[in-house]
Formats: C-alpha cells, structure tokens, sequence
C-alpha cells in the first residue's frame, strides 16, 4: 500500500501544507530582516504606550480577587432566577414532589449563601 | 528583453512596488492641513487610489508620518516620539506652510519654525493649507522616491544600514526654550548675515 492510498493521507499533506505556508513566511521575513533590515530597536519604541506621551509604569492591572468573587456570586443568584422563573409561572400546575425539588435548589444556594458570608468574603476589603 | 515583451524584474523592484503600493499613513493632525487630509481620504479625492488609504491609529503599524498643521513646541515632544516609534522604513511628508517653516506663526515664540529641524523631511508640500490634489502630489512623489530605493550599496538609505540609527532625539521644555534647539544632524543654522561697514 502506498503512502497516496492511504485513507488519511490527504489529511496530513493537509496539515503539512497549512503548517508550510506560515513557517515558510516567517522564514522569508527571518531571512529579510537578517539580510536587508537590521532591526532597531529602542526604549521609546519598545514602550508600552504609543500615543506621544512618555510611558510611566507598565500595562499590568491588578484586580483584587472579590472582584471575580463578587462577579461570580452575582452570577450563581442570576442564573437561581433563571430557573425559579419557569417554577413561579407553572407553580398551580407541579406536583407537590417539584415544589421539594426547588426548595432543596434553593436551601443549597441559600447554605452556600450563608457560608460566604461567615467567611466574610462578601466584605470589601 | 523587456523591449521584446518579457517580464523581467528584480528583488529590489518587487519589494519596491509593493511598498509604494500600500503605504499606511499614521492618523493624526495638527491644525487646518489636517481637514485638507481628511478630505483627500474622503469620497472625492479617494486616497485609496493609490493604496495609502488605511490611516493607522498606532505608530507601530504605520510607514508615512504626515506633518500637516502648526508643530507647537508644546507638541513637538510627542511628534517626535511618535517617528521614533514608528518602524523602519518610514517617510515623512510635511504638508503646509506652517509643519515646513512655521508659516504664518513663524515669529511666534510657541512654534516650530520648520519640522524638519528634528525630523527628516522626505516631501514638502507648499500651501495655507494645500489643497488634497497637492497631498496627492506629495503621495505620489513618496511613492516615486520608494520605488526608486536601492536596498543595498553605498546610497542605500539609513534604514537598510546597520550603522545607523532610527532613534531621534526628543527635545525638552528648557528654561528658555527647547533642549536641544535642534537636531544639529539634520538641521544647521543659516550663518549670520554680515553687511559691510558695520
């Protein structure tokens, strides 16, 4: 059997090729750089900022962790509504067995609810 | 063979025409030159004609740097630290009478009596403010000065070289004026005029 015949052979001359074109492009331009453009860098040109003004400090934010701790508790409370709503709206047509299943969703994030905030991660510090 | 019909054409040429095709000004104005600017992007006066028409709003991604407005000495420090980080190769138009000589300001202690006392100047373009045809005149000459860069050899210019340098100094607000002055590389003072008998 040749390698033509082989039933995944168009895939890697496939995976070949889309590698090749890139590689082969970054090689051009390595071997352009190395022969007609040297390159030149310099602190103004490596800094951070380009518009005009002098660059002070660097592009690094630090967020405090009960950002993404608030943002990811007012999501747990968005998405609960999101599925005491259908409840609500078919409330006088459930069984009695629906009504224990919600209160048990419920009763679990109203507890996770109750342990975040023993932990005091709902106070800004 | 090129009179019998056959393409023939070099490294240099190729490299050439590409980039006199798709030169991508850097997008920013100063003063009125810059409303003649816009309108040379616009509709009627169409820039992308000649394949300039993509205006970068980061130096980084720019090639053409047009001066069009009165340089402020205020101004002037994020001018040029503007050119200095735009990448190699790169040209510099100065559009109007006020970015090539400080124009009708020129006696004003705020102004900039010419840009090219801190930047090298590639094309001057006359007028208060020109109009878009004179922009376009001014594209079109960068572009016949592109096409005909040599990439290597003695006239090659400075980008091609590896002993020189693409870093301009940005000047300083003094206790009278800029420091310095002047870029001395690129800009010498006239001498003085000395008249007889006195």
């Amino acid at each position: 059997m040749t390698i033509a015949s082989h039933p995944y052979a168009f895939i890697a001359l496939f995976v070949a090729v889309a590698a090749a074109f890139p590689l082969g492009l970054l090689l051009v331009c390595r071997l352009w750089v190395w022969a007609f453009q040297p390159p030149k860098p310099s602190p103004v040109k490596n800094g951070i900022y380009e518009c005009g003004l002098e660059s002070k400090g660097d592009s690094w934010i630090q967020f405090k962790a009960h950002y993404y701790l608030y943002a990811i508790l007012f999501l747990i409370f968005d998405v609960e509504v999101l599925f005491l709503l259908p409840f609500a709206a078919s409330f006088n047509v459930l069984p009695w067995q629906a009504l224990l299943v919600m209160l048990a969703f419920i009763l679990l994030l109203a507890e996770g609810l109750v342990w975040a905030w023993n932990r005091g991660h709902l106070e800004w510090k | 063979m090129r009179r019998q019909g056959v393409l023939l054409t070099s490294f240099a040429e190729i490299y050439n025409w590409g980039r006199a095709n798709s030169i991508w000004p850097l997008q920013f104005g100063l003063a009125c030159c810059a409303i003649e600017m816009i309108c040379v992007a616009a509709a009627r006066f169409d820039i992308a004609r000649f394949g300039a028409e993509i205006f970068r709003a980061s130096p980084r991604q720019a090639d053409l740097m047009i001066m069009n407005g009165t340089v402020t000495k205020k101004m002037l420090p994020q001018v040029v630290r503007l050119w200095n980080q735009m990448g190699e190769p790169k040209f510099c138009i100065v559009m109007g009478a006020c970015a090539s000589s400080g124009g009708p300001f020129r006696e004003g202690y705020n102004v900039v009596k010419g840009i090219d006392r801190f930047i090298p100047v590639d094309v001057y373009v006359p007028g208060c403010p020109p109009r878009p045809e004179a922009l376009l005149h001014g594209l079109m000459e960068i572009q016949k000065k592109m096409r005909e860069e040599p990439l290597t050899g003695p006239d090659a210019p400075r980008y091609f070289r590896k002993d020189t340098t693409c870093e301009y100094p940005i000047p300083e607000f003094g206790e009278h004026d800029l420091v310095p002055p002047y870029n001395s590389e690129l800009w010498k003072p006239p001498a003085p005029i000395v008249r007889e008998g006195k």
